[in-house]
């Protein structure tokens, strides 16, 4: 096409030094931080609200079943009921399954250890917070809040928000010098992770801690009781899954290798059209 | 996106899988590795320490938020042949014996026991596993029992020998139920040996004749059919060296978190 011999390659820098970091970083901590948590999940697969467990009770639980001669793995989540046989409850390769809510692949250590995958999470939760706290730092003073993640109030538009998800829908990708900055989907996305879910993380973490209760009562009361807060955490980290999945595929579709090199080099690659400048 | 790019990506996203997954276990077995991981606990008590002060309460609940079904867990009726014979005799014979690095040895009744400066919280259970459950305990306050016996300045520990074996397969001698505690924790004024629950006798799949309750750790820490108060300067030596019957088996001795 003609259009494209006009096009002109141009790398600019797209991501600053303590993003890329902090980015990978977080990778890696919050993997191990969700595996191991499914292994922590494991030992009591149920989950409630308000202060106290109510065993009879749980608004989610994954549970292994005899239905007839049959073991069957049933999720159950407030009156509704799943056959989740293979995946939750009643997992692994035929012949050799085994009774535990998450399967062996998704959890840290793949077998059954409460007691590896705390010590785990709790080394990992400390790199988390670490890199979390040195990303805001950043953030704040070096300008990368304000200049990069803050929707402009012309992006905040009803018209112009709605332009962007139509856009999104038909996996149309900025191109030229709108490719150099986060449009407003992106903006409002990576702001609920990095201002909402990951703190909340570490806030309804520390909020199961019987320790940190006693030295902040009040956190563990806003979120209306220790085991609506192991609820809470939960929900906040399958919302941290969903936005992966969902970055994981935007990233292949828009351009993997230049997604990836941008997060490693820095460097970004915009394709110019027809510029003659 | 071509066929054969797709195929990469996703030959090359599972190699990453599978080599992630065995190689967090092959890490999860490898003793310098879950000793580096280990720090983690120093630090979170550090942090904790540092943040909280030491008479920091646990917050206590009304009757009205009582569970009625609190669970049990761990031993729920010894089999320790000593232990069935006191449960026989409704634990008339049962001293309970505060020693070590102490200058006034005792062994004390349970009407004595009793007698002593008590404490009542309705507090929340938190069990590692992840539930929690709320009841009511009555009990002598640790510290108090500690000044009769008087510590010696070298104490560091207190350690609760029990009266269960929770695992009698263990071949090393360590498969009875212990736990110790810090001398910040046991000088709380809400850590006490507990003899009632929910304003009854406490029953003996929760402890009886005595249970601790330390309040600002989880289950584990709350060791049951205490026999034994023993004073300590290091932890070596007892069980497995860790400090409890868990913490011998990889869980953390600090479990405030």
């Amino acid at each position: 096409m003609a259009g494209d011999e006009m096009a002109r390659k141009e790398l600019v820098r797209r991501h600053s030094g303590v993003v890329r970091l902090t980015h990978w970083v977080n990778v890696v901590a919050m993997l191990v931080l969700l595996m191991s948590g499914l292994q922590i999940f494991n030992a009591h697969p149920a989950l409630y609200w308000g202060h106290a467990s109510t065993f009879a009770d749980p608004w989610l639980s994954v549970r292994k079943v005899e239905i007839g001669d049959q073991p069957r793995g049933i999720t159950a989540i407030g009156s509704l009921t799943l056959d989740t046989t293979g995946l939750l409850g009643w997992s692994g390769p035929e012949g050799r399954r085994e009774q535990r809510a998450f399967p062996s692949w998704s959890t840290i250590p793949s077998w059954r250890d409460l007691a590896i995958g705390r010590r785990w999470h709790f080394f990992f939760a400390w790199v988390f917070v670490a890199n979390l706290a040195l990303y805001w730092a950043w953030s704040l003073a070096g300008g990368h809040l304000r200049r990069d993640l803050l929707p402009t109030r012309a992006q905040l538009r009803p018209d112009h928000l709605a332009h962007e998800i139509a856009a999104h829908a038909r996996l149309r990708f900025a191109k030229g010098d709108a490719a150099r900055t986060y449009n407003v989907i992106q903006k409002l996305a990576y702001l609920s992770v990095v201002a909402v879910l990951l703190p909340l993380m570490v806030a309804t973490g520390l909020s199961m801690s019987p320790g940190f209760n006693a030295t902040v009562p009040g956190l563990v009361d806003l979120f209306g009781g220790r085991q609506s807060a192991r609820t809470i955490h939960f929900l906040a980290a399958s919302g941290l899954v969903l936005f992966v999945a969902v970055h994981l595929a935007l990233v292949v579709l828009s351009g993997p290798w230049n997604g990836v090199r941008s997060m490693i080099t820095g460097r970004y690659a915009i394709v110019r059209e027809g510029d003659r400048s | 996106m071509t066929l054969d790019r797709r195929r990469w990506l996703s030959a090359a996203g599972a190699a990453l899988g599978s080599a992630w997954l065995a190689g967090c276990d092959r890490l999860a077995t490898n003793s310098t590795f879950t000793g580096v991981l280990r720090v983690a606990e120093r630090w979170t008590k550090g942090a904790q320490r540092l943040v909280t002060d030491r008479n920091a309460l646990a917050r206590e609940f009304s009757r009205a938020e009582i569970s009625r079904d609190f669970r049990a867990n761990g031993t729920l009726r010894p089999q320790d042949p000593e232990y069935v014979a006191l449960v026989a005799e409704n634990f008339a014979g049962y001293r309970l014996v505060i020693d070590g690095l102490v200058e006034q040895p005792l062994a004390l009744t349970l009407a004595e026991v009793r007698a002593a400066p008590a404490r009542t919280q309705v507090t929340r259970h938190d069990c590692v596993e992840g539930w929690s459950s709320i009841g009511e305990w009555t009990g002598a306050r640790l510290s108090a029992l500690l000044d009769r016996a008087r510590l010696k300045p070298e104490a560091r520990y207190i350690v609760l020998h029990c009266a269960d074996t929770l695992d009698p397969y263990a071949t090393d001698g360590a498969g009875r139920y212990y736990e110790s505690i810090d001398l910040v924790d046991a000088y709380h004024p809400q850590t006490i040996l507990a003899y009632a629950m929910n304003g009854a006798t406490l029953p003996v799949r929760h402890g009886a004749p005595l249970r601790l309750r330390v309040e600002r750790q989880l289950g584990y820490k709350h060791a049951k059919y205490v026999m034994r108060v023993e004073a300590v300067a290091s932890l070596e030596g007892i069980g497995r060296g860790q400090g409890g019957f868990w913490p011998d088996r990889g869980y953390e001795w600090y479990a405030g978190i």
